[in-house]
């Protein structure tokens, strides 16, 4: 086995004999504590389950929604062009006729896999008509069983825009 | 009756030093959580209690409620038997220490330590030296790469070290010429001017090094290091058998502060105003925050390096020491 020798880092012997540095770990440590010792509100951890992040920015790309109407039906008009801007097939739409004469097309089911989707974005950018909205800021998607991770037409609806956003 | 008086003290003390400092060890690990979060600027625990102080409870209950794994191709009588080893023997340890002055309490002259033997310090260092037991079988009988890389590591390092605790300690000992600790502790009876660790500073400083390497701690760690051997000797251990090794490392990091803060820091002499008790009780808390904030503070050595330390720097001091002692006392 050949023997590498590492060099000593640092120009003078003060510095190449470490003792000095070593000292000044311990100052800095000491440092931190005391400051923090006397006043916690330094420190940047969040109690995250009750307390969120507070930095979610508008362009943040959360859990999608779909946009309503200024009548409150479904904006969407099941074009599809989501579903084939889509790069991991995750957006499974079933369009059916609307009949109450506002548009042609709207979904009758709208599915989204949260496990299959990237976030990436595309289906927001292919939207002719600004009915899918990754604005939510919502990043937990918790469930149970695989199937649960699927999300169906209501829910995307119920999804509300984060504050802030436009 | 008389006989029967001693053995009833000697039980009730040594169950009293058993729970006090198993009590110390646990809070010790809330202290650690907290004082290293402070020093990493991250809050610690602070969930279970007000400032996450029942943390330790909630940790007790999780090790004792814990799937207790033993795997199946290890030995298992040994593996079974080998954490046992290390709260036992750094307990066994504690017998010869005294902790503090005498008291009197009801009318009943107390002597606070279990054994009062005039070989005191080499029994301790003794005992709490059979500890390197409880690594090593550990480490063997789990039949594992990681945890047999940790046993190794765990025998040099100990094996060396125990010759460095040994030889620093040698030249205070010249000076005293006992090996008591309650006649070491009187020697430095005349107040903070008569400590030892102003006539030996070297002693001190390799006996703190050392006492560093023998309880594992941060510089010296590398025999549990994750980031090299995932958890040396105890990676397979789960549940409380791994909490025993963990209390023995704690109460071998308090017999450490004891015998470092009796030897050469004055022991529990008043210092000035502030009683005895409290003054011990006060040195072996720095000591232990010491551990902490040296944790906190520096990276760890390689082993080549540890080997390099203990053998061509440490040992030639230690020697250098006992020689320039000899020749003053002469």
């Amino acid at each position: 086995m050949g023997v590498k020798i590492v060099k000593r880092e640092g120009k003078t012997l003060k510095e190449r004999s470490y003792i000095f540095a070593l000292f000044t770990g311990l100052r800095v440590t000491l440092r931190h504590f005391l400051k923090n010792l006397k006043d916690t509100s330094n420190i940047k951890t969040i109690s995250y389950p009750e307390e969120l992040p507070k930095d979610i920015t508008p362009r943040y790309r959360g859990v999608h929604r779909l946009t309503k109407r200024d009548d409150g039906s479904v904006r969407c008009v099941a074009c599809f062009m989501c579903a084939t801007a889509c790069p991991a097939d995750c957006i499974f739409i079933v369009a059916q006729e609307r009949e109450d004469g506002v548009d042609e097309k709207m979904p009758k089911k709208f599915s989204i896999d949260l496990l299959e989707c990237i976030f990436c974005g595309a289906c927001v950018e292919a939207c002719p008509c600004d009915a899918i909205r990754m604005d939510t800021g919502i990043f937990t998607f918790i469930a149970q069983k695989r199937e649960d991770f699927v999300i169906h037409k209501d829910a995307l609806l119920k999804n509300k825009a984060m504050k802030g956003s436009k | 009756m008389g006989e029967m008086a001693i053995v009833i003290e000697t039980v009730i003390k040594a169950i009293t030093v058993l729970a006090v400092v198993a009590g110390m060890a646990a809070f010790a690990t809330y202290i650690e959580r907290k004082v290293l979060a402070f020093m990493q600027r991250r809050l610690g625990p602070m969930h279970v209690g007000p400032h996450g102080i029942l943390q330790l409870a909630a940790d007790g209950i999780k090790l004792f409620t814990k799937e207790d794994i033993v795997p199946q191709n290890s030995i298992k009588p040994i593996f079974k038997i080998a954490p046992v080893i290390a709260p036992a023997s750094a307990f066994t340890a504690m017998a010869a220490v005294p902790f503090f002055p005498e008291f009197t309490l009801f009318g009943y002259t107390v002597h606070p330590i279990i054994a009062d033997i005039n070989v005191g310090i080499l029994f301790v260092m003794g005992v709490a030296s059979v500890g390197m037991y409880a690594p090593l079988l550990a480490g063997m009988s789990s039949v594992n790469k990681w945890a047999l890389l940790g046993a190794a590591r765990t025998v040099i390092q100990l094996l060396s070290f125990e010759v460095v605790t040994g030889l620093s300690i040698l030249a205070p000992l010249m000076m005293i010429g006992s090996l008591s600790l309650i006649d070491i502790n009187d020697y430095q009876m005349g107040g903070v001017g008569s400590w030892l660790a102003w006539k030996q500073p070297l002693a001190f400083v390799l006996f703190m090094i050392a006492g560093f390497a023998e309880t594992n701690r941060t510089p010296f760690d590398l025999i549990e290091v994750e980031s090299e051997v995932v958890s040396g000797y105890a990676t397979d251990y789960s549940g409380m058998r791994w909490g025993l090794f963990f209390v023995g490392e704690y109460a071998n990091m308090i017999t450490v502060s004891f015998l470092v803060s009796i030897i050469f820091l004055g022991g529990y002499n008043p210092i000035w105003f502030i009683p005895g008790g409290l003054a011990i009780l006060l040195k072996i808390s720095f000591f232990i925050f010491l551990f902490l904030w040296v944790r906190a503070a520096w990276p760890h050595v390689r082993p080549d390096q540890l080997m390099w330390l203990c053998w061509k720097v440490l040992m030639p001091l230690a020697l250098l020491n006992i020689l320039l002692t000899g020749i003053v006392l002469i």
